[in-house]
């Protein structure tokens, strides 16, 4: 048994057979042979040792005559790794009286000595840890070849592995059978995290070796209340995580109750509490979990995963879709946010040193009018069908926004023109999520229908902290002053102005930012499915009185830490259970 | 059985590149080879075994060989241990 600490990002428990990815994303099968195939299988290993062999001394004697006898010779511990008589042994063994398959057996093996010498303190020595992945993945190709398996076809549940996911993976996943996620990399608002979350299912990332830790088939526990991962737990183990599972199950229960009470404080006040989706389908989960509207559609993976841009089509599709799910709630259609950690076939035109600080999200759009166009009139006709919203991601000056609405009004005229039908007051907002409009947020007001913050750029822009970067991620807080005094710049903006104002971040996801946030005056919370229970039952817990009251008292602290400990003591004492 | 002990002198130990060329050094002769350091005993022709080892600078190794060519084969591979260094390259 071993245990690996990440960070936790979508909470839950769960305990399956493993499927690791690596980086060139073939699984790793588990599978069991027959006695009789044994021999042959005992050749086709054979043929594949021969086979990375000569690709090794061929590639050695390139580098060698390329560039230098030396380099050639780093080549030289891959091929003694390949004809090492104690590792094709006990690959042999494992074949032979274990009925592994080929592919299983080098993978458990190799990683098995890998693993050992990442253990060593010489650090030269764990580094050599990559020439052993380096002949695993040879052997594998080989092994593998054509009949590699993807992840569409999973036959039963499993957790992933993986170095990182990127959009098109998970768009690829059967999403029934995958019960949790355990990266390599990644922070909160990586692509994993926000997937995990949306589909409910516990998840940790930042585990840094996860995929050399695991092999394909290895029993692992996931644990992403903790930021655990536990591989081939043993009986105590089990036990516990039984245990914690149910206790997560009955809080489920408890929360579930809440469902169909209104979201509303103790004295009466009336909060919107939406869901943030990705997919059209997402919605059935929020509504499940009492959600009165959608606050946040991402529309990214209708770029993704496929090689050429969205139709319109595509995009009326998915919008009519979850519209016809909502059944007359309101939902929020963000534009585009491509860029900066989200890529598609087309942003490898960029080449950025500083991607979040480049051609990302609204500003992407507006130099790919024909792009923006596209989503713009989709968006448009969808509004016919049902209460919809329109937001414009990143917006950091006026310019952007008066752009984005001058277009908009184009494809509007176009669409009368043509006697399509859409909304003419359809709402239109955008996202405050760099610090430049959260200050001049009064001058946006005048120009759209509502804001909604998003907090996690927000955060990251006014701190300058990449939370993923664990060397600065424990600067990276909502409770900073610096923060709070943005959103409540745009709170008054908002107020005065009779615009509504929403946060979609995770902060309007956090139990102890509730109280803080309604105190400011917002009147929606949206948030990711798993934790809509949550906050509803937070936003019921308390008054306005108290809220503004906390609030008052969170903004006389100068630092970040004292405002996170106020808060979080007040949450412990408001609502002991949930902080259990 | 014979055997030879020897110290290994290089200051970065028996990493990769010394174990690749002990165990190519072995694999030259017919004999079964094991080395020990402290407690542990290892294959001497596996490369994987023998950076397991994690023999620094100032371990003692014990080489034991088995076989017709068991005194050359000790030998050569007190030579290789001793010679060991980061600059050294095998024979190309």
């Amino acid at each position: 048994m071993e245990i690996r600490k990440g960070i936790a990002v979508s909470p839950g428990v769960a305990i399956s057979g493993a499927i690791v990815l690596d980086s060139e994303q073939f699984r790793i099968p588990r599978r069991s042979i027959e006695p009789p195939e044994i021999p042959a299988e005992l050749a086709r290993f054979q043929a594949a040792v021969e086979r990375a062999l000569a690709e090794v001394r061929g590639l050695r004697e390139r580098v060698a005559t390329d560039i230098g006898r030396k380099l050639g010779a780093i080549f030289d511990l891959q091929d003694n790794l390949l004809t090492d008589p104690e590792v094709s042994q006990q690959i042999r063994e494992l074949i032979e009286r274990e009925r592994y398959a080929p592919e299983y057996a080098v993978s458990t093996v190799l990683r098995g000595y890998a693993r050992k010498l990442l253990g060593l303190p010489n650090r030269y020595m764990s580094e050599r840890s990559g020439d052993v992945y380096d002949v695993e993945k040879r052997l594998l190709r080989h092994l593998i070849g054509a009949k590699r398996e993807t992840l569409g076809t999973l036959t039963e549940p499993a957790i992933i592995v993986a170095h990182d996911l990127s959009p098109s993976q998970t768009a690829s996943l059967d999403r029934t059978k995958i019960l949790a996620f355990a990266t390599d990399i990644g922070g909160r608002t990586s692509h994993t995290a926000i997937v995990a979350r949306a589909m409910g299912i516990p998840a940790v990332v930042g585990l840094k070796t996860i995929t050399a830790d695991v092999a394909g088939g290895d029993s692992v526990i996931v644990d992403g209340n903790r930021g655990l991962v536990i591989i081939n737990p043993d009986a105590v183990a089990i036990a516990r995580f039984r245990e914690a599972d149910q206790r997560f199950r009955r809080m489920e229960k408890d929360l579930r109750d809440l469902r169909d009470l209104p979201a509303v404080t103790l004295d009466g006040r009336d909060v919107k509490l939406w869901g943030n989706i990705e997919f059209p389908h997402d919605v059935e989960g929020c509504l499940a979990r009492g959600a009165s509207g959608i606050g946040l559609y991402r529309t990214e993976f209708l770029y993704l995963d496929r090689g050429q841009d969205p139709t319109e089509e595509d995009h009326f599709q998915a919008y009519g879709e979850a519209i016809d799910l909502l059944k007359g709630r309101p939902l929020t259609i963000r534009t585009c946010d491509l860029g900066a950690d989200k890529f598609t076939h087309l942003s490898g035109e960029y080449d950025e040193r500083n991607p979040f600080l480049g051609c990302r999200s609204i500003r992407f759009s507006l130099q790919h009018i024909g792009l923006f166009k596209t989503q713009l009139r989709a968006i448009l006709r969808a509004s016919a069908l049902g209460p919809t919203r329109a937001m414009f991601p990143l917006i950091t000056n006026l310019k952007e926004l008066r752009q984005a609405k001058m277009l908009l009004a184009d494809v509007r005229e176009d669409l009368e023109e043509e006697g399509v039908p859409f909304d003419p007051d359809m709402k239109v907002g955008i996202m405050i999520e760099v610090p430049s409009a959260a200050i001049m947020a009064r001058y946006f007001a005048r120009e759209c229908d509502f804001f909604s913050v998003g907090t996690n750029d927000l955060v990251q822009y006014t701190l300058a902290v990449d939370r993923s970067n664990e060397s600065v991620a424990s600067m990276y807080t909502p409770g900073h002053p610096a923060v709070l005094r943005l959103i409540k710049t745009v709170a008054e903006a908002a107020k005065e102005a009779g615009v509504e104002l929403a946060v979609c971040g995770e902060m309007a996801g956090d139990p102890i930012y509730v109280p803080v946030l309604l105190g400011l005056g917002v009147q929606v919370f949206s948030v990711s499915p798993a934790t809509l229970l949550e906050i509803k039952k937070v936003i019921r817990s308390y008054s306005m009185e108290q809220a503004r009251e906390i609030c008052k008292k969170a903004f006389q602290f100068d630092s970040d830490r004292e405002v996170d400990a106020y808060l979080g003591e007040i949450g412990r004492r408001m609502l002991p259970e949930m902080f259990a | 059985m014979a055997f030879l002990e020897v110290e290994i002198t290089n200051r970065q130990g028996l990493h990769a590149r010394p174990a690749s060329q002990f165990v190519e050094a072995a694999n030259r002769f017919a004999s079964r080879v094991w080395v020990h350091k402290d407690n542990k005993k290892v294959n001497g022709k596996s490369v994987m075994e023998m950076m397991l080892l994690d023999a620094e600078q100032g371990a003692v190794l014990r080489i034991e060989a088995e076989g017709d060519d068991a005194a050359p084969c000790l030998e050569a591979l007190v030579q290789v241990v001793k010679h060991f260094d980061e600059n050294a390259r095998k024979n190309p």
